[in-house]
């Protein structure tokens, strides 16, 4: 009790400063805690950013055609043969345009419209039901419905994402008999007020010198250009189906900022898509030909399965090849290999390549498999083989960690009972380490799987269109077809390269939680 | 007497020793130098391990009983830079030669080391690693009895023979000392080497060890290091006291203890210092 009396005693001069040291304890701690906040902030943005983008990608829209598969169209001249069937692509294009031309017969009037309504669906979209059909050469001449993807921009459009528009609903209107230029006039009290004040709005964001926004008035399946809107009439100019529609219905009217010639997709594309939308035949559905599709120059036929394929091929060779090159010299130079100027200088060297920029490794594969090996340019092969140069160093120096990690009493225990220096080895050190060397090696491939520069170096970017068969097969691999994708100008390929991205990510997540569990299972205390 | 009932006859036999001549010393040692890189760790050390007996070797911290110890079954060879210099010879040959395999001579020397280091592994595998490499057992059946008259020697039969699947290291400390010394019996050595096996180990764990050496006595030569003077006046016939390298005193244990001829040594297990 006298000591708290008097102020020079170690107990008191100690709780002077314990405040300060408390507090920096705690600042610690904010710090550590504000460290953590800011990663998993980052995260958080990234994968909000691409999981939103490969959300829209996640679905498409495709649209239902009943065709009749006329043999005359299918099999021409007796070509029945299955594989002249799913040849045949040109045939079965053509019953689908027919049918598009049968739906909305105003686009028979000109080339031009003919054009755009074709553009509907790509040729190669019907490959899938050719293929089909020649499994089962009894459909033809019966009736069938094909499903094809429809456009990606008219895609994009019905997402809400090719073009801003704004919608507005219009009063009821009638509808007057067609004039001498074929607009219909269409009158109503007041039915147009909502659309002439959403107008102000849409035009006042615009520059002084912007042409006016163009209007497309949609009822049921038909819609129409709208032009000289008054608060109570309008006129019409129909674009597909009937203008009697309109008359005693809500329409919906869209407003479109952009001019037609700077969209990807025309006002009449616009108005046959939502007359599709309309009878029902456009459904959203996920999008499964991502994994199941290999790539294209259509997005909406678009998919990564030669990349996964290539992908997993390229990571086999690197297995093969890494992990027991670096657990075999990670093994040798720890355990077995004295230690002397010449392994020191060979330590330092795999910590040096393992440094490398991965690029370098890529021009090294070049020169050396492609140039001087003779082996074949895109291969999964030189791939894995580049990548296995790449990873095999991280993988000898994580199994060397983990091999020093591993008590020297367990050596000495198998040694006393004369176990030899490699049934040691073997027999207690390596099965204790396995679990760290596996890690190790497992995180050097899901870094490679995610490289792309010394891939570019050796082809492996070609456009390939097949799904590779084997290692020397012309092949690309995930990361190299999101950078291909990214560098398309369509705007369809942006979510699709999210999808990708989002595809990728699950790989490595996959890898990294094999990691995880190979760690609970396998890892031993002693 | 259990033990000599339970197993195949077979087996019995080969784990006994011949008869020895009972004086033989088992090991000699002569003018022993160890250098750690340029140290000198030991100067010139003499010293003979009788057959069936116990020596323990005392000394304070650092004085080279270990490393000495180490010698005997040439774990030294492991250590780099370490260079061990004379004769060891045991049955006539000098195990530093170069045409002795230590895998072969740690087969015959056995060793304990101070903290228990069982093996990642099951209690049986765990005694049946040694028999298995060295091909000391013909079959499972062979092997199951060698597993078993280990561990009945090393007194821990009774408490493990329910749950010899269960990891070795789940055991307690003095338990895993006992494992690990029915380890080092189990490849039927000639010589068990101890370097302080009872430092980590509670008191009464430690007199379960010391019994168990007591019983070891009559069918092995046993070196002990130990840095508990009771446990040496307790379990050993002969004691050497090291200092600095040196052997300072060798003796029988209970001229040491009571009688002891050199000034540093009756300091030393008075407590005077070390």
């Amino acid at each position: 009790m006298t000591d708290t009396a008097r102020p020079s005693t170690p107990a008191t001069a100690a709780a002077k400063h314990l405040k300060r040291r408390r507090a920096a304890d705690g600042r610690f701690r904010y710090y550590g805690l504000s460290a953590i906040l800011v990663a998993l902030g980052a995260l958080a943005i990234l994968v909000l950013t691409i999981g939103s983008q490969a959300l829209s990608a996640a679905t498409y829209n495709v649209v239902r055609y009943d065709i009749t598969l006329d043999p005359a169209v299918i099999a021409p001249d007796g070509a029945t043969r299955p594989e002249d069937i799913s040849r045949n692509v040109e045939g079965f294009y053509s019953l689908v345009r027919d049918n598009l031309l049968a739906t909305f017969p105003e686009a028979q009037a000109d080339r031009e419209s003919r054009r755009e309504l074709s553009d509907f669906a790509t040729r190669l979209a019907v490959l899938p039901t050719a293929r089909m059909v020649a499994r089962n050469p009894e459909l033809v001449g019966g009736a069938i419905t094909l499903t094809a993807p429809l456009n990606d921009d008219l895609d994009l459009y019905l997402k809400g994402q090719g073009v801003r528009e704004r919608k507005v609903k219009a009063g009821t209107v009638s509808v007057g008999q067609a004039g001498e230029d074929g607009l219909y006039a269409l009158t109503g009290a007041g039915a147009f007020d909502p659309l002439l004040a959403a107008l102000v709005v849409a035009t006042d964001d615009l520059a002084d010198d912007a042409s006016a926004p163009g209007v497309l008035l949609t009822a049921g399946v038909s819609t129409g250009r709208l032009t000289n809107i008054t608060s109570a009439s309008a006129r019409l100019e129909l674009l597909t189906g009937q203008a009697q529609d309109f008359a005693n219905a809500r329409p919906v009217a869209r407003i479109i900022v952009s001019p037609e010639a700077e969209r990807t997709v025309s006002d009449h594309q616009i108005a046959w898509t939502l007359a599709l939308k309309a009878m029902g035949r456009v459904d959203r559905v996920l999008r499964t030909t991502l994994l199941t599709n290999s790539d294209s120059t259509y997005p909406e036929l678009a998919g990564g399965l030669s990349a996964i394929v290539g992908s997993l091929l390229t990571m086999l060779v690197t297995a093969l090849v890494a992990m027991p090159i670096g657990i075999l010299a990670a093994v040798y130079l720890e355990e077995f290999a004295p230690r002397n100027r010449i392994t020191e200088f060979i330590e330092v060297n795999i910590n040096n390549l393992a440094a490398v920029p991965s690029i370098v490794f890529g021009l090294l594969g070049a020169a050396l498999y492609i140039n001087f090996l003779g082996m074949p340019r895109s291969a999964p092969l030189v791939g894995g083989l580049v990548l296995a140069l790449m990873t095999f160093p991280v993988v000898i120096i994580a199994s060397r960690a983990a091999l020093k990690a591993v008590p020297p009493s367990v050596r000495s225990g198998a040694l006393a009972v004369g176990a030899s220096q490699m049934q040691t080895v073997f027999h207690h050190v390596v099965p204790l380490a396995a679990p760290g060397m596996l890690t190790g090696a497992i995180l050097g491939m899901a870094r490679a799987l995610g490289e792309t520069a010394p891939l570019l170096l050796i082809g492996m970017v070609a456009f390939v269109g097949d799904v590779p068969k084997g290692p020397m097969d012309e092949s690309t691999v995930m990361p190299v077809l999101i950078f291909s994708w990214s560098n398309n100008a369509e705007r369809a390929w942006e979510p699709l390269t999210a999808a990708l991205i989002v595809i990728l990510l699950a790989f490595l997540l996959l890898m990294n939680g094999l990691v995880v569990f190979l760690r609970r299972k396998y890892e031993r205390r002693w | 007497m259990d033990t000599t009932q339970g197993g195949p006859v077979m087996v019995d036999d080969s784990l006994t020793l011949p008869q020895a001549s009972d004086a033989g010393p088992r090991i000699d040692c002569r003018n022993i130098k160890v250098f750690y890189g340029e140290a000198q760790a030991i100067h010139d050390v003499s010293i003979s391990f009788p057959d069936r007996a116990v020596t323990s070797l005392i000394g304070p911290s650092g004085c080279g009983k270990s490393t000495f110890l180490r010698c005997l079954n040439r774990m030294n060879d492991t250590i780099e830079n370490c260079r061990v210099e004379g004769e060891i010879l045991m049955d006539g040959e000098n195990i530093n030669d170069a045409d002795i395999d230590p895998v072969l001579l740690r087969s015959r020397v056995g060793m304990v080391f101070q903290k228990p280091n069982p093996f990642p592994k099951s209690i049986y595998d765990n005694i049946a690693y040694g028999p298995r490499i060295h091909g000391l057992a013909n079959g499972r059946e062979d092997l199951d009895a060698i597993v078993e008259k280990s561990l009945r020697r090393a007194g821990l039969w009774d408490e493990v023979k329910d749950r010899l699947m269960a990891p070795g290291t789940s055991l307690s400390g003095g338990q895993q000392q006992r494992l690990c010394i029915a380890r080092a019996i189990a490849v039927q050595p000639e010589v068990i080497l101890m370097d302080e096996p009872c430092s980590a180990l509670d008191p009464i764990a430690t007199a379960r060890i010391e019994e168990l050496i007591d019983d070891l006595r009559s069918r092995y030569c046993i070196v002990i290091v130990t840095h508990s003077m009771q446990q040496a006046a307790r379990v050993s016939q002969r004691t050497a006291f090291f200092h600095l390298g040196h052997i300072v005193e060798l003796g029988e244990t209970n001229q040491i203890f009571t009688n002891p001829r050199e000034k540093r040594t009756e300091d030393y297990i008075t407590g005077r210092y070390g």
